[in-house]
């Protein structure tokens, strides 16, 4: 049998960059086809000259054994190919229907839409892949699995026969990912091909047929759930030996650095999103806010760095309180932060690192002598974090923008973790880097806390809050629904308390007030 | 990945591209005054009077000339007209050598062709006559424009020469329009110097234009009205007034920005027409001139008047060093000090800014102020420097240029003070341009306006010149691009 997606000797170069190196991939049909890599090996490249929006220097594409040209989305869409993106492209106003209708509307007498034959549609392929959506939900009331599911409507409604999803788990709760897994399934099943984009070992292990990893856009091997494992994948992604676990000593907790009570804060649309949440951190210990993206981590962070107004509530770092302060005055209470959104709220990309490595600490000595800054010491302190904390850059003067994501988080630790600090709070410190950045910045963290610091690591990453965390708050629908000690925690229990299950037995769900 | 191979992310250097914008907005307006030249455009299509020779047969041909004296008004070339019984035909006839060639080489472009008849040819027959022509309309225009700009440069040099013999008198006439062009570029330069701040800063102010008035306001108020001052004194209030003036319309929307939001754009646009009203009232009102009955104000006391260097018409003044020192200053401040560092850090990325304990509030309305006070200076310099008083049509949109400066500049003070010098040389040389060639003095603002195009959009400038393409992006930048360098231990 043919495979129904064949790519021969794809090669893409960038002025200056080689993203894509003679790539040969095979998809044959009904096969769920993993590929793995960190960011920057090329895959993303590749899903879009497959796609149609980059087109390759050099190889060829085939379907079903035929070479096609594919020069844009619509080509593609035509030869069958679909692609779920990472960030939804969907309207938010509108209905199921609607969204799925965009850019191929079903018309009646020429001009008028046929939302009653579209909507029958949608409840076919939903039906049909047990996707259970509603076509006349509209789109901003779906939780965001079902948008996702949405999407897939969206490809499957154009009658695509290849799949590609591209990081499909990262916006999604562990029952959500499960649920999706269950949905791919039923598309291999009902003769689907799928390509499954991704960084994430766990999943490709639960779910692949088949792994093609790539590093530096090379594939560098093929290979099955069955003959491979998570350490393997990880070492053929990285192209050495990983650790993917962080040793750590058990917690010792001291004194109380952070106390927060009963803290309110609204969002950016007048909600409220943090709705009185109270909890402690200890110095020397890492307190892990879990919870799926959405549910008020974002504002509580912005409300205890002093970036949103409270509502209600207070907040003490140590023995001041910080309840009225400026994000100046809290940062020099001994609170070092990094932020979930690293280029917007960490950095300013436009400046060179030296610049990005004092960006809260310029006006202080020794960086600063009356108005004029000191450039000389500013300079050596670049040169000395850049060098202690690993950063690749060409030089200190090198703009932020033009570091890898993982280098530009690196330049953030330096800049906070240099300082002494009574309190981290670290928001999502590892989204989107690759493994060797996860675990460096991992071991940095636990450094901080054995050294004394109380860590409030906020993570949308289940993973990543049952590997570094001592304690556990699970934050769901701007409320705190559990504080428990992470050992004897499971991912389940984690799980469930993220997606809003209430039938946890009681003495687990232990309100900390106080 | 490649990174370090890569190095900058630009591949095209700015200033490289900047004067590559600069020329190619030359030649294109070199191929404006070539097609809009109508000596040139008749060189193109017809090139006339090419007369086959021999001209005039008496036996069988009569002469225009002639024709027309005996028939005034009723014959053209070709006809046929009765002279003593005999039909004669009407050639025009030329006597100038040089516009004649030979019956054979007229026969062998047009083989009908008889002896005595005018003939065109198209450009293709004879394409240097076009060219030649194109040629010495751009040639003679852009002559002009630098000797407007910067001098006859052989005049320059007699002059010099007869100076070092102890003969002055010809150092006027020469060095004139480089006085021009400089005294021209300073108020360029600090209404460039005032947006390139706002810029740094994150802040579009369109305001440039009311700010200078009020600044001039303010300033000729100081200059008239205190009297018995020391130049030394009442020369830098009356700078310092303007600066004021300037500041304080700058800051208007400066706090309403920070307090309420209300964006800067629209402010200061709206601030410019309250100040242009207030320049009208003030003029006709409480500020004119006592017995005029022209709106402008009184004459500034003499201790109020900038210093000339030089006499005669030479107008350079010591306020071009004032600008050059202001610039020098807004570098220092942006560059060198903390406070610098929060208007860019706030310019640059705002969110990151209040993450690192920058107070927006107080950047916003410290920004807007300094960049009207650079303004309100740039009215202050003019009025103690050249004018002397403040008429009602002041100032020659400054504040608008400025945006197009700051932006040619790249918002940096040497990138601005150069721009300025650009643009203050041009609109100098403009002047004499359109005396001398009789080019319009529009086709400056045309210029001009073609560099902004081009430095605002490089992409046409490196199709142009084929530079090549800065590298794209390989992955999503929002995933935080390539990553495979931190897994390369």
């Amino acid at each position: 049998m043919t495979p129904i997606l064949q790519l021969e000797g794809i090669t893409k170069i960038f002025p200056g960059v080689v993203a894509n190196d003679d790539i040969d991939l095979t998809l044959n049909e009904g096969e769920i086809l993993a590929l793995l890599g960190e960011n920057g090996a090329g895959k993303s490249t590749l899903m879009n000259i497959l796609y149609g929006l980059y087109a390759p220097t050099a190889g060829r594409i085939l379907v079903r054994g035929e070479e096609v040209a594919i020069s844009g989305p619509q080509d593609a869409i035509a030869r069958g190919i679909g692609m779920v993106h990472q960030h939804f492209m969907l309207v938010a106003p509108l209905t199921v229907t609607e969204n799925v209708m965009l850019g191929d509307e079903m018309v009646r007498n020429g001009i008028f839409l046929d939302r009653r034959r579209a909507a029958a549609r949608v409840r076919e392929i939903s039906d049909a892949y047990g996707l259970s959506v509603d076509p006349s939900a509209l789109v901003r009331t779906l939780p965001v699995g079902v948008q996702q599911r949405v999407e897939i409507i969206k490809v499957l409604y154009r009658s695509a026969d290849v799949l590609i999803l591209d990081e499909p788990t990262a916006v999604l709760t562990p029952q959500e990912v499960d649920d999706l897994f269950g949905i791919i399934r039923n598309l291999v099943a009902g003769g689907k091909s799928i390509i499954f984009i991704t960084h994430k070992l766990k999943e490709v292990m639960a779910l692949a047929d088949r792994i093609v990893v790539l590093r530096r856009g090379r594939v560098v091997g093929e290979t099955t759930p069955a003959e491979a494992s998570e350490e393997t994948l990880a070492n053929m992604m990285v192209g050495r030996n990983v650790l993917l676990s962080v040793e750590k000593a058990p917690a010792q907790p001291k004194e109380p650095v952070l106390q927060v009570e009963n803290l309110q804060a609204m969002d950016d649309r007048h909600q409220l999103a943090v709705k009185g949440a109270s909890f402690t951190v200890h110095a020397g210990e890492i307190v892990g806010l879990a919870g799926v993206q959405g549910n008020g981590q974002t504002e509580l962070v912005a409300a205890l760095m002093g970036m949103r107004a409270k509502l209600g509530g207070t907040v003490r770092i140590g023995d001041v309180d910080v309840t009225r302060a400026s994000p100046r005055k809290i940062s020099e209470c001994g609170v070092a932060y990094v932020p979930e959104d690293r280029q917007q709220d960490g950095l300013v990309l436009s400046f060179p690192v030296s610049d990005n490595l004092v960006l809260n600490t310029y006006y202080r000595k020794p960086y600063a002598q009356g108005l004029s800054l000191r450039r000389k010491t500013i300079e050596a302190t670049a040169e000395r974090l850049v060098t202690d904390f690993d950063v690749r850059t060409p030089s200190i003067d090198t703009e932020v923008s033009d570091l890898s994501g993982g280098n530009q988080q690196k330049v953030i630790v330096a800049r906070e973790f240099d300082r002494p600090i009574k309190l981290l709070i670290a928001s999502q410190p590892t989204r989107g880097l690759d493994v060797g950045s996860i675990e460096y910045i991992h071991s940095r963290i636990v450094e901080k806390r054995d050294a004394g610091a109380g860590v409030l690591l906020v993570s949308s990453e289940l993973d990543e809050i049952m590997e570094l965390a001592d304690r556990i708050l699970v934050m769901f629908r701007g409320e705190l629904v559990a504080d428990l000690p992470a050992e004897g925690a499971s991912r389940e229990q984690i799980g469930l308390l993220m997606a809003g299950a209430q039938n946890q037995p009681k003495q687990q769900v232990q309100e900390v007030s106080g | 990945m490649k990174r370090s191979k890569q190095g900058r992310r630009n591949s095209t250097h700015p200033i490289l591209q900047t004067v590559l914008a600069i020329v190619t907005a030359l030649i294109l307006g070199g191929i404006l005054i070539v097609v809009s030249d109508l000596k040139v455009i008749s060189a193109f299509t017809r090139i006339p009077r090419q007369v086959a020779v021999p001209f005039t047969d008496p036996t069988t041909q009569i002469s225009l000339e002639e024709a027309l004296w005996k028939h005034p008004n009723e014959v053209v070339v070709g006809d046929a007209v009765r002279v003593g019984k005999k039909d004669l035909r009407v050639v025009e006839e030329v006597s100038n050598k040089d516009t004649q060639i030979s019956l054979a080489d007229a026969r062998s472009l047009y083989p009908e062709l008889g002896p005595g008849v005018t003939i065109y040819f198209g450009f293709f027959d004879k394409p240097l006559v076009g060219l030649k022509a194109a040629w010495q309309s751009v040639k003679v225009a852009y002559v002009a424009l630098f000797e407007g700009a910067i001098g006859n440069p052989k005049q320059m040099v007699r002059a010099l020469a007869a100076w070092i013999e102890g003969d002055g008198s010809l150092l006027n006439r020469a060095f004139y329009p480089l006085s021009e062009s400089l005294v021209t570029s300073t108020p360029y330069i600090l209404t460039g110097l005032a947006v390139a701040l706002g810029f740094r800063a994150g802040l579009f102010n369109i305001g440039g234009e009311g700010q200078y008035f009020v600044g001039g306001l303010t300033s000729v108020f100081v200059g008239y009205s205190l009297k018995g001052l020391p130049i030394y004194i009442h020369l830098p209030l009356t700078i310092l007034a303007g600066a004021a003036g300037g500041a304080l319309w700058g800051a208007i929307p400066g706090i309403l920005k920070a307090k309420t939001g209300a964006h800067e754009v629209i402010n200061t646009i709206m601030m410019n027409y309250i100040a242009f009203a207030l320049s009208d009232w003030l003029l006709n009102g409480p500020m004119m001139r006592p017995g005029g009955y022209r709106p402008i104000s009184p004459e500034i006391q003499s201790s109020a008047v900038m210093p000339r260097f030089f006499g005669g018409e030479i107008r350079f003044h010591a306020g071009f060093f004032v600008a050059l020192a202001m610039a020098a200053l807004v570098y220092w401040l942006l560059f060198k000090t903390t406070t610098g560092f929060e208007l860019r850090m706030a310019g640059a990325n705002p969110r990151a800014a209040r993450y690192a304990g920058i107070n927006l509030t107080k950047n916003i309305v410290l920004a807007m102020s300094l960049s009207g006070g650079l303004a309100g200076m740039a009215a202050a310099n003019d009025i103690t420097g050249l004018i002397h008083y403040m008429p009602n049509a002041f100032s020659a949109g400054y504040g608008f240029d400025a945006i197009a400066l700051a932006l040619l500049g790249r918002s940096h003070p040497v990138g601005v003070v150069l721009a300025a010098l650009l643009f203050g040389t041009l609109r100098a040389g403009a002047t004499h341009m359109q005396s001398v060639a009789g080019i319009p003095i529009d086709i400056i603002s045309i210029l001009q306006a073609m560099i902004i195009i081009f430095i605002a959009a490089p992409e046409i400038i490196r199709s142009i010149w084929r530079l090549r393409r800065r590298p794209l992006e390989t992955e999503t930048p929002a995933a935080g691009g390539e990553a495979t360098e931190g897994a390369q231990a």
